[in-house]
């Protein structure tokens, strides 16, 4: 197996049918203490969820447990559209919130992409069908000049892109996005944003989404989570915002600006096009 | 081997008449790659401090095989290094300690242990030649042991090099593209441990672990993807290898601490002429 591409054939799996990813009392214990407990959670395909908390609300414990990292208890299931078929493991796109390595690491976004991708070691040169096959990757991400880039010489912003590249292949069944926009310029926010956004709909993508960013969460998430050991609020970005979660956390002022940001964006929505539901993906 | 000594005869250098210069030289030329191979991926998985601990470890491999009277502790001290890693990869998952912290207590404990065990009726001066190591004795079964060595981890980095380099990058990340984290990094360490265990008695475990390191830190300043990085280790690698055989020759000083120092002197051009 030299190429691990075979999902990417379906990749246009447009039909929203009822797919969703379901944790179901899904709970997480590191040495005998709670971290996360009785967290029953549906992700729909096609929606994009933001999962808000306070510092050390188990956002990334649970993240990691998700990816197998850490031992669980309960469910984690995948279930898909057509067969209604359950799968314990869904495939699970990642994108971390950095990588491990210095500025200087002598690792080109070349030798990130081909290190997951191909056999061939990466020492030892690529070639020119993966290095055509990188370039595509790249191009859906908007970042196909960084190629030959260093990782350390890239922006945070350059590298989440990287990083969402590297995710969509091949397409996942549920895609984990870890606080991807920190350190990031807010025009590279709002790039990031809408092409995740886009993605979303072009794949039928689940998508969970830690951020901190209320405001800009609020404009593009189609639901929003607030986690602290469990599942504290759980609605529409209107409906989180409007709650009690947000208020008592991260203040009254923040959840307005939010609530101030969903009416702006609905506005221009409906002024550029029909005001249907963007998603329609919910049963 | 009588073909390679055909040939380094011929070489037109004083010290290239000797047949253990020969011999040591042919080496060098094997262990240079081998080191820089390994060197590379243990600099950017972040396992210096580990590879040490297994070079120090030795020391309680070599005194097992004593007690147990064997003639060549070689493979008490391969067992006990293989047995050293797995415990140190499993003790990283399952215990909340920092690992440095863990590999810390665990090389104390195999230096100390290792030292009583050998120091028993003040008889420890016998073994200090694998302190300072003598690659001057290496005999040719031996250099077709490290012949073996290379074959095989060549091999390996052939099938594994890129999921252990992404592993190294984000473990999380290699683990949510299938790769078996714990299983590679065990896998790894064991291989560590496997090569500067066979390569103690002829480079001294005092200072191996500043071969398998220095040129890939060399390296690693000059390089701007990971072919130039590897490329470049191996080449450091051998360079400083080459000249430290021949000078240690012509100073009769120890050849791993002379090829040490020939690295550092690279390390240090490095620093020079990094790429920013």
């Amino acid at each position: 197996m030299l190429f691990n591409f075979h999902r990417t054939a379906n990749a246009a799996k447009t039909s929203c049918g009822g797919c969703c990813t379901r944790l179901v009392n899904f709970g997480v214990r590191l040495n005998g203490v709670a971290i996360l407990e009785a967290i029953n959670l549906h992700v729909h395909c096609g929606e994009l969820t933001v999962l808000l908390g306070p510092n050390g609300a188990g956002k990334t414990t649970l993240f990691r447990a998700m990816l197998g990292e850490l031992p669980y208890s309960g469910q984690l299931q995948f279930i898909h559209a057509e067969s209604e078929e359950r799968f314990i493991h869904p495939r699970i796109g990642y994108v971390p919130q950095k990588l491990d390595i210095d500025a200087l690491a002598p690792v080109t976004v070349m030798d990130l992409l081909t290190g997951a991708l191909a056999q061939r070691p990466v020492w030892l040169g690529h070639s020119r069908a993966l290095r055509a096959q990188a370039g595509k990757m790249l191009a859906a991400v908007k970042a196909q000049d960084l190629l030959d880039q260093r990782i350390g010489q890239l922006s945070c912003g350059q590298l989440q892109r990287t990083l969402l590249a590297l995710a969509l292949m091949p397409v996942p069944d549920l895609l984990l996005l870890d606080e991807p926009v920190s350190g990031v310029d807010p025009a590279g926010i709002d790039l990031f944003y809408h092409m995740v956004s886009e993605l979303r709909r072009m794949y039928d993508l689940s998508i969970l989404l830690v951020s901190h960013d209320i405001p800009t969460a609020a404009r593009f998430a189609d639901r929003m989570v607030f986690l602290n050991r469990t599942i504290l609020c759980d609605g529409t970005p209107r409906e989180v915002l409007a709650g009690p979660c947000i208020r008592q956390t991260f203040g009254v002022d923040l959840a307005n600006v939010g609530l101030s940001q969903i009416e702006n964006q609905a506005a221009r929505v409906c002024q550029h096009e029909t005001c249907e539901n963007q998603t329609g993906c919910r049963p | 081997m009588t073909f390679w000594h055909h040939i380094a005869g011929h070489l037109p250098f004083e010290w290239a008449q000797f047949v253990f210069m020969q011999n040591a030289l042919l080496a060098i030329l094997l262990i240079a790659p081998l080191f820089a191979l390994i060197g590379c991926l243990v600099i950017s998985n972040q396992m210096t401090f580990f590879s040490d601990a297994i070079g120090h470890a030795a020391l309680t491999g070599i005194a097992i095989g004593v007690l147990a009277g064997l003639a060549d502790p070689l493979w008490a001290m391969l067992g006990f290094a293989a047995v050293l890693a797995v415990l140190v990869s499993v003790l990283r998952r399952y215990s909340s300690a920092s690992t440095d912290t863990i590999i810390g207590l665990i090389m104390a404990l195999a230096v100390a242990l290792g030292v009583v065990l050998l120091s028993r009726g003040g008889g420890f001066a016998r073994y200090s030649s694998y302190l300072i190591g003598d690659l001057l004795t290496i005999r040719p079964f031996e250099i077709l042991r490290l012949v073996l060595l290379l074959a095989l981890v060549a091999g390996v980095w052939l099938v594994f090099f890129n999921q252990l380099f992404f592993t190294g990058l984000n473990r999380s990340l290699a683990r949510a593209r299938g790769f078996p984290v714990w299983r590679l990094e065990t896998f790894f360490a064991v291989l560590v441990a496997m090569v500067v265990t066979i390569t103690i008695p002829w480079v001294g475990l005092l200072v191996i672990n500043a071969l398998l390191i220095v040129p890939a830190a060399a390296a690693r300043n000059l390089a701007r993807s990971m072919s130039a990085y590897v490329l470049l280790a191996i080449i450091i690698s051998a360079l400083s290898g080459i000249l430290g055989l021949i000078s240690s020759f012509y100073w009769s000083t120890a050849t791993g601490a002379t090829i040490v120092l020939w690295a550092i002197g690279f390390f240090i051009l490095s620093l020079v002429f990094r790429q920013r």
